[in-house]
């Protein structure tokens, strides 16, 4: 919201306050100030003088060379490249060391061999336009119509300089979204009275409801509709300081009648609504929501469809204006309109800020409504209005206001204590003090003994309970008074992780310390993303979002797979050609779409190692240490498994005790290379939630042989084919309970075996509790393993 | 005799003056020392001493043991010593050669200042509870006294899957979630994604938040200045103040924004806090007397506190991060300084 600061010095006097001051104190209580815009600052030195001589420069076409008086600068020669001002004209030259609006200096100079001791200017100059002095806007040089002193500074004869808040108003106090909504607060900041605008007005015998009928067919769209007829318009251009004002908030000025409906929104904070009178055929006003198929064409000449969820404004036949939107096109005021409707109305908030957004039609009016207009303005608002016509003599003011109100204007009263507003803030606010801030702030108050009885203005429809009044005090006392106190009077609660939390941060420690970059990426993903990896999505039940950012973020995922893939695509483009990367995030999983409850979201655990030195056992080796590291109480199991988006011979399931719960593999190197990635990516992906849940070893101290344990290395030979797994199972299935431990510590294949074969080296521990074992007993034990292996074709080698 | 053991005495001094190695060193005792050594040997030609002599000279041949042992000894240890400092020498390595280990991963920004406020709230008592980020309209809008007709739905511009379910705009409705299931008194923190439809240099259509929330009797804006203080000093130490303004948030009244003194320039005024000496870095307020009767809880028993502070903000300003999609770009070149 703009605030003028001379506009604002018209209901409270700021005399007393610096702007530095002001711009603090607005800002201790809720409203900050975002920009301080200076008008004008810098203009000066641009002075009025008269034109005595005009002569061709004679050297250039299309310069003239004039001489000037500029009073106490004495008479000067200037060069000028403007045809439009004639000898005896008064007009504004920048003298040696003036500065123009845009901050231009200005000075003595030479132009084409002719000296100039200054130049003209024109409202851009200046920085100024119709609204400050009739003619300033074009680009020519102003001439002034009227009999200035000369060398006198255009700025102070124009009154062009003023210094603007641009202030944020917060969503609660919409009362504030006007000069005088602002003004209110400066006054009760200050301790100074607020002078109201005027409201009174002379009126003609007239009455409103003799001349229009005003039916509400809807009043929970439009609860407040107010109507005034003023006869005898006479259209003209607005008074300066009208126009200047609106100037100042950045709106174009039009005719007396438009810019006091301007006038009226910016200072009171109403929409206001000028039809013409003829236009409204039937004498008629409805508001009614309009019928399927009807159509309207506004001001700006843009025709809509309408539909019942549309308020309009009609007449006995069709609508004439979107309510508090756009008028419509016709309706509004002409050069000769001579009679017209004032509307001030209160809108219900929401149904115009959605048929705005549907309609993709905007206007200061709606974007006042939306933030909420209450039904004491709107009164307001007209009678401001018809103050002004009065006040401009541009037309008559009919004896009567019609009034078609359902909102009650009875104040609300809360009733509350001076100890629960305490208990709130924590401090105890003087008494006094309490008073003097609400009484300040417009709210009558009564104390009796504790109890403070509240009568709330009836623009604050903000404040309903003593949480409110609170607020509204300690804004006022000052923040600075609250006190730091950390939870004294608060029972004491246990804090911090639960278990799967805990598991969760375990396994991001775990990762980093394995050498895994913790990477976050967006939670929605592509259709084509599933195309792309040869994920069927049939079953999946994809939830797509109604309004994405795009229809590359259009899925909320299933799987981080394109994510995380995306993500080392993207840096091995930028020569990052190596890393461990993982992801833990959700997965959104629904049982059926369109949702009707809330989807399943899984906690999901994702990386990819890619580079020279990583292969499918460095990721598999980082796999089972984490699964060792968060204590899974059943091993996990690796299979063969087949995944269109993994390498079909380097990729596995991983399960738990027959859970599934993810995969390992290559990335397909078919989908890496259409990325331009030829070197293999690993990847995995695993429910988080259901490794968890696995997680649930607990410790028990084994306690160990006395008698030494006996190693025993085998050497083995086998088809390629035979995998280690079985190799184990097959050792394992010999029951020698005196074998703890097998471990597989190299595997050859090459020069010395055959091409279809490969050798595997294990390491056997046997031991005891109750001996040492001698030779004999080992041979046994290494016997009855190698009777099993030879079942399935393993030899020793 | 006597002369015969002077000589082996002188003989031997010389001999060992020459020794450098423990090898020769062991020759010059089987010479001297050993068996049939040249000592022994005196003790042989003992049978040609007169009896009476005998143990004189043998008193003297054992003098003469001692004597050289103790002078072998010596030279033993010397060289020893020498050994030992060779084979240090030739074992010597540079320590400046790089260590041996894996190379560090790191954690996500977002994931250590989560971690840094996670801590801190903790050790206050505050538990966490991590809601769904797919949510109700009613959850994070209506409940927290959002209704259809608010203007506040205007501040969030909200990705919507049906009518009346969306993606979170706020960890806000993890107040809800908790005030509906628990009774006071209540501490929790909900980190977690929020989403809104925004993207550009300076918003994200997904970011992260902690909402913080207590419920008790007699909790008051002093608590929440004490407590936040508290924490935000933790993140960006101890020097930092803190300043209440008021503001507006529909679930909670009154409603603040804390800002803390500038930690770069100490509330000078810099290029960080725009001159002003002062960092917005978070929303709060005591929660709505609505908010506490739409879950459950009543008002004239209880009051509380929440607030919500944006994560990436936090990390920006804590890690002189420039641009808020570095987050999500995930550059192994930003991603691994975290560590």
């Amino acid at each position: 919201m703009r605030i003028p600061l001379s506009w604002l010095s018209e209901y409270v006097d700021i005399s007393s306050v610096s702007v530095t001051k002001l711009q603090e104190k607005l800002f201790s209580c809720g409203f900050e100030v975002e920009e301080v815009i200076e008008v004008n600052k810098c203009v000066n030195k641009i002075v009025t003088c008269k034109i005595l001589e005009k002569s061709r420069h004679p050297e250039a076409d299309k310069l003239f060379v004039c001489k000037v008086d500029a009073g106490q600068y004495g008479v000067l020669q200037i060069v000028t490249n403007a045809v439009n001002v004639q000898v005896g004209n008064i007009v504004p030259v920048a003298v040696h060391g003036a500065v123009l609006a845009d901050g231009t200096t200005i000075k003595n100079g030479k132009l084409r061999g002719v000296e100039s001791f200054g130049m003209f200017c024109g409202g851009e100059e200046i920085g100024i336009t119709d609204e400050y002095y009739d003619g300033a806007s074009g680009d020519s040089v102003l001439i002034f119509h009227d009999e200035f002193e000369l060398g006198q500074e255009v700025c102070d004869l124009l009154d062009i300089k003023d210094t603007v808040f641009d202030v944020t108003i917060t969503a609660n106090r919409p009362d504030c979204q006007s000069i005088l909504g602002i003004a209110r607060e400066v006054a009760a900041l200050l301790g100074q009275p607020l002078k109201m605008p005027s409201t009174d007005y002379a009126v003609t015998d007239i009455n409103t409801q003799d001349k229009v009928d005003v039916k509400i067919l809807d009043t929970e769209l439009c609860p407040r509709y107010m109507a005034a007829y003023v006869s005898d318009i006479k259209i003209e251009p607005s008074p300066k300081w009208m126009q200047k004002r609106l100037a100042l908030m950045g709106i174009r000025a039009i005719n007396n009648v438009v810019d006091i409906t301007n006038y009226v929104l910016n200072e009171i904070g109403q929409p206001m609504h000028a039809f013409d009178y003829r236009e409204l055929s039937g004498g008629e006003i409805v508001v009614r929501r309009a019928n399927e198929g009807e159509k309207i064409v506004t001001l700006d000449e843009k025709e809509f469809d309408l539909d019942d969820s549309v308020l309009v404004i009609c007449d006995e036949s069709k609508p004439s204006a979107l309510a508090g939107i756009m008028g419509g096109l016709g309706s509004g005021i002409k050069e000769d309109t001579q009679n017209i409707v004032f509307e001030s109305a209160k809108f219900k908030r929401d149904n115009i800020r959605k048929t705005s957004k549907r309609l993709n039609q905007r206007s200061d009016s709606s974007a006042r409504f939306e933030k909420g207009v209450d039904a004491y303005t709107t009164e307001l608002g007209m009678k401001r209005a018809l103050a002004l016509i009065d006040q401009l003599g541009a037309g008559k003011v009919s004896a009567t206001i019609i009034d078609r109100n359902t909102v009650s204007l009875e104040r609300k009263v809360v009733t509350t204590s001076l100890a629960k507003i305490n208990a709130l803030l924590g401090i105890v606010v003087p008494q006094e003090t309490v008073v003097s801030i609400l009484e300040n702030l417009d709210f009558e108050c009564t104390l009796d003994g504790d109890t403070l009885t509240v009568t709330v203005p009836l623009y604050r429809d903000d404040v309903e309970g003593y949480p409110d009044l609170a607020e509204e005090i300690i804004r006022m006392y000052g923040y600075d008074h609250i006190d730091c106190q950390v939870l004294k009077n608060a029972q004491v609660t246990f804090g911090g992780r639960n278990t799967f939390q805990t598991k969760e941060q375990r396994a991001k420690d775990y990762l980093r310390l394995a050498g895994a970059n913790e990477i976050i990426t967006y939670s929605f993903i592509s259709p084509r993303d599933y195309e792309a990896f040869g994920i069927d999505t049939t079953g999946l039940n994809l939830i797509r979002l109604k309004n994405p950012l795009g229809e590359d973020v259009s899925i909320m995922r299933t799987t981080l797979l394109p994510s995380i893939f995306a993500t080392v695509v993207r840096n091995v483009n930028k020569k990052n050609t190596q890393g461990r990367i993982f992801e833990i995030a959700k997965v959104y999983l629904a049982d059926s779409v369109p949702l009707t409850e809330l989807p399943t979201e899984n906690l999901t655990l994702c990386t990819a190692f890619f580079g020279p030195d990583e292969d499918f056992f460095t990721l598999k080796g980082v796999l089972e240490g984490l699964f060792e590291d968060l204590g899974l109480s059943k091993p996990a199991k690796f299979e063969v498994c087949q995944k269109p988006f993994l390498h079909p011979t380097r990729s596995a399931s991983i399960s738990v005790d027959g859970v599934e719960l993810g995969y390992i593999g290559q990335v397909n190197p078919l989908i890496c290379e259409k990325q331009g990635i030829d070197k293999p990516v690993y990847v995995a992906e695993i429910d988080f939630t259901k490794l968890v849940s696995f997680a649930n070893k607990e410790i028990f101290v084994k306690t160990f042989s006395k008698f030494p344990a006996v190693e025993r290395d085998l050497a083995l030979v086998c088809d390629r084919e035979l995998t280690h797994a079985q190799i184990l199972e097959t050792i394992l299935s010999a029951r020698v309970k005196t074998l703890t431990q097998v471990k597989l510590f190299d595997v050859y294949t090459g020069e010395h075996i055959a091409p279809d074969k490969k050798s595997l080296a294990y390491r056997l521990t046997f031991s005891s509790n109750e001996k040492t074992f001698d030779v004999e007993e080992v041979e046994n034990f290494v016997r009855k393993i190698l009777i099993k292996l030879d079942a399935i074709g393993v030899k020793l080698r | 005799m006597k002369e015969k053991i002077n000589q082996i005495l002188v003989e031997a001094k010389e001999k060992l003056s020459t020794i450098d190695s423990l090898k020769l060193l062991n020759d010059f005792r089987v010479e001297f020392l050993g068996k049939s050594g040249k000592v022994t040997g005196l003790l042989k030609g003992m049978k040609d001493v007169a009896p009476e002599l005998r143990p004189q000279v043998g008193q003297a041949v054992n003098g003469l043991r001692v004597e050289i042992e103790a002078l072998v000894g010596e030279v033993e240890a010397n060289l020893k010593a020498q050994e030992t400092a060779l084979r240090f020498k030739n074992e010597a390595i540079d320590i400046s050669l790089p260590g041996k280990a894996p190379e560090l991963g790191t954690l996500h920004p977002i994931t250590l200042v989560k971690n840094l406020l996670i801590d801190a709230f903790s050790s206050l008592g505050f538990q966490i509870y991590e809601g769904p980020e797919i949510e109700t309209d009613k959850n994070n809008f209506q409940m927290l006294n959002i209704p259809e007709d608010h203007p506040a739905r205007d501040m969030q511009d909200t990705f919507y899957i049906t009518e009346s379910i969306l993606l979170r705009t706020h960890t806000s409705p993890g107040q809800v979630h908790v005030m509906t299931s628990t009774q006071p008194p209540i501490k929790v923190m909900c980190p977690g994604r929020v989403y809104r439809s925004d993207d550009d240099a300076t918003h994200s259509p997904i970011f992260h938040q902690i909402e913080g929330l207590v419920v008790d009797k007699n909790i008051s804006l002093c608590d929440l200045k004490g407590s936040l203080e508290e924490i935000l000093k933790h993140v960006f130490g101890p020097q930092i103040k803190t300043r209440l303004r008021p503001s507006y948030f529909p679930f909670t009244e009154p409603s603040v924004e804390i800002d803390v003194s500038c930690f770069e320039c100490g509330g000078k005024g810099c290029k960080l806090c725009k001159g002003t000496g002062w960092i917005e870095v978070l929303g709060a307020g005591m929660v709505n007397k609505n908010v506490l009767q739409n879950c459950g809880i009543d008002p004239e028993v209880y009051t509380g506190y929440a607030f919500g502070i944006g994560l990436e903000r936090i990390a920006m300003l804590k890690y002189h991060i420039p641009d808020i999609r570095m987050f999500f770009d995930n550059d192994l070149r930003f991603v691994k300084q975290f560590k």
